[in-house]
């Protein structure tokens, strides 16, 4: 578990995972998904450029594990559902089974045919499943999913959402009673499930459900799903985090989701597709070392366990001072929980919530690179500023001074003194002074307003 | 009474193939094509066309009007 990538924020900088696309057919009609869009620009989960075959493949599974040795886990994921294509998931996961036993294997699934599928997941020794949940209220399903086909027959309605609902809360309670790891997806659609999800985060916990996953409907019209069309929007960054806040005394939530394509390959949020199309993997050939992986994923846990005893441990001093200021910083980072990207090469930055109890990891922002190939395009400015106008200060290794200003124009405090220094170390330090600022009068305290969740590019192709 | 598939609109997605009764379906050029010679509409099998049913592209599995035997009497 801790050295999945997509079960913690501090392991998705170490390993790495690959998600097979050999499920393309569906058993359900989602509202926020269109089936019939690909494009090298589009990445989201539902979307693949290429389908494999299981032995195609199992090749590149092996391919790419011999090729990047934090590679740890393999997925199934789609781009339709694993158990609609249930042949061809449990072929794959045999055939890498027996080329790379060392591997963990994960699924995702909608849970309409969980039920019928659970001990052949218990037999492959499939460590996690997670099932997209997004209501327990048939009424409310109705609005999310227009049908199911299910026992040779396509529901509609309340009717198809009931048996969606039954079965994925059966689907939950058979996995933990065989001690299967069941993680829990949700999209948040606002004004149709928002508020819903804290009963969908009740009834997943008690069924056994480890960690809840509330991830941003991703919506445009160009997408062409019933609600991009519709107009239906996605949360903004404030609405997300206060459900995620919500949830939270509940079950673990996850706050790290990047939203991955069917087939992304690499460490998440970063993709390297392009490296192992199946025309490039069936000319190599690779020999599959045990060994050799476990010796680089040893030193890897080494360099980890040293960063984590070097974690400062004044987090906390400043409990007492009395200060019940709570606020959201950005953070440009390339990993290792260090303060070292530039602002201009940032495909993201990540959000800590700073109080008096410490640093503590929110969430993600994607944006475009504000720098492409040495030139920096001003449109991109303000939707990076936009995306991050909901913080009081961007934490950057390095920064131009066209950007700086423009943030401090936005109310948002360009902060590069701390470059190359730990993220939760620098933060505190400048909560710090900046509550002493506060305290002096020198400066006055002001809320931020909320932020734009931007809707596409969530890995970006390039 | 034989379904076709358009092909303009299919995904590819490959969920109808299974589902059909008569093994009617197969992949070309990667999209699906049915067989009309054994398409049957699914009748005294199930309820509704199981091509239909699945498919995640409303009106891409239609009846095939342009067989000769749709045409009328010659």
């Amino acid at each position: 578990m801790k050295n999945h990538p997509c079960y913690s924020e501090e392991a998705h900088h170490h390993y790495a995972r690959m998600h097979v696309a050999v499920a393309p057919a569906c058993n359900i009609k989602c509202n926020y998904c269109n089936r019939k869009y690909d494009c090298a620009n589009e990445s989201r989960p539902g979307v693949v450029s290429e389908r494999l075959t299981p032995e195609q493949a199992a090749k590149k599974v092996v391919a790419v594990a011999s090729t990047i040795p934090q590679m740890t886990v393999l997925g199934i994921a789609g781009p339709g559902d694993p158990l609609a294509n249930p042949e061809r998931t449990f072929k794959t996961f045999e055939l890498v089974r027996e080329a790379a036993p060392d591997l963990k294997l994960c699924l995702s699934t909608n849970g309409l045919a969980l039920p019928d599928h659970v001990d052949t997941i218990k037999k492959f020794n499939v460590e996690h499943v997670t099932i997209t949940i997004n209501m327990i209220d048939p009424m409310i399903g109705a609005k999310i999913y227009p049908w199911i086909f299910y026992k040779h027959k396509r529901y509609t309605g309340i009717q198809a959402a009931k048996i969606l609902t039954d079965r994925q809360l059966q689907g939950v309670e058979m996995l933990d009673a065989r001690g299967v790891l069941c993680k829990v997806n949700s999209v948040m659609i606002p004004g149709i499930n928002d508020r819903h999800l804290l009963e969908v985060n009740k009834a997943v916990k008690s069924r056994g459900a480890f960690l809840h996953n509330i991830m941003p409907l991703i919506s445009s019209p160009e997408h062409g799903t019933v609600f991009g069309l519709n107009g239906q929007r996605g949360p903004t960054a404030r609405e997300l985090k206060a459900l995620q806040d919500g949830c939270e005394g509940e079950i673990r939530m996850m706050r790290h989701c990047r939203q991955c394509r069917a087939d992304a390959v690499g460490l998440l949020g970063e993709d390297r597709r392009a490296e192992f199309t199946t025309e490039k993997i069936m000319e190599m050939n690779v020999k599959y070392d045990v060994e050799s992986r476990k010796g680089y994923q040893a030193k890897l846990e080494e360099e980890r366990a040293a960063k984590t005893a070097a974690k400062p441990s004044d987090l906390t001093k400043r409990a007492n001072n009395g200060s019940h200021l709570k606020l959201l910083v950005a953070v440009a980072t390339k990993g290792a929980g260090l303060i070292n990207e530039h602002f201009g090469h940032a495909k993201e930055f990540q959000v800590y919530e700073l109080s008096s109890g410490g640093a503590k990891f929110v969430g993600h922002r994607r944006v475009d690179l504000y720098c492409q190939g040495g030139y920096a395009e001003e449109g991109r400015l303000a939707t990076i500023i936009e995306a991050v106008s909901d913080c009081h200060a961007v934490f950057i290794a390095k920064i131009g001074g066209r950007p700086s200003a423009e943030l401090i124009k936005a109310g948002v405090e360009p902060v590069d003194r701390y470059a190359h220094e730990p993220i939760d170390k620098a933060t505190i330090a400048w909560f710090e002074a900046y509550l002493d600022r506060v305290n002096s009068g020198t400066i006055q305290h002001e809320e931020r307003g909320d932020a734009a969740i931007r809707p596409r590019a969530l890995t970006s192709a390039v | 009474m034989p379904f076709k598939i358009i092909a303009s609109q299919c995904t590819g997605c490959s969920a109808c193939e299974p589902e059909c009764p008569n093994v009617a379906i197969a992949e070309k050029g990667g999209t699906f094509v049915i067989d009309p010679k054994k398409c049957t509409e699914c009748i005294g099998h199930f309820d509704e066309p199981q091509c239909v049913a699945v498919c995640p592209v409303d009106n891409t599995c239609v009846i095939d009007t342009s067989l000769a035997r749709y045409q009328g009497p010659a």
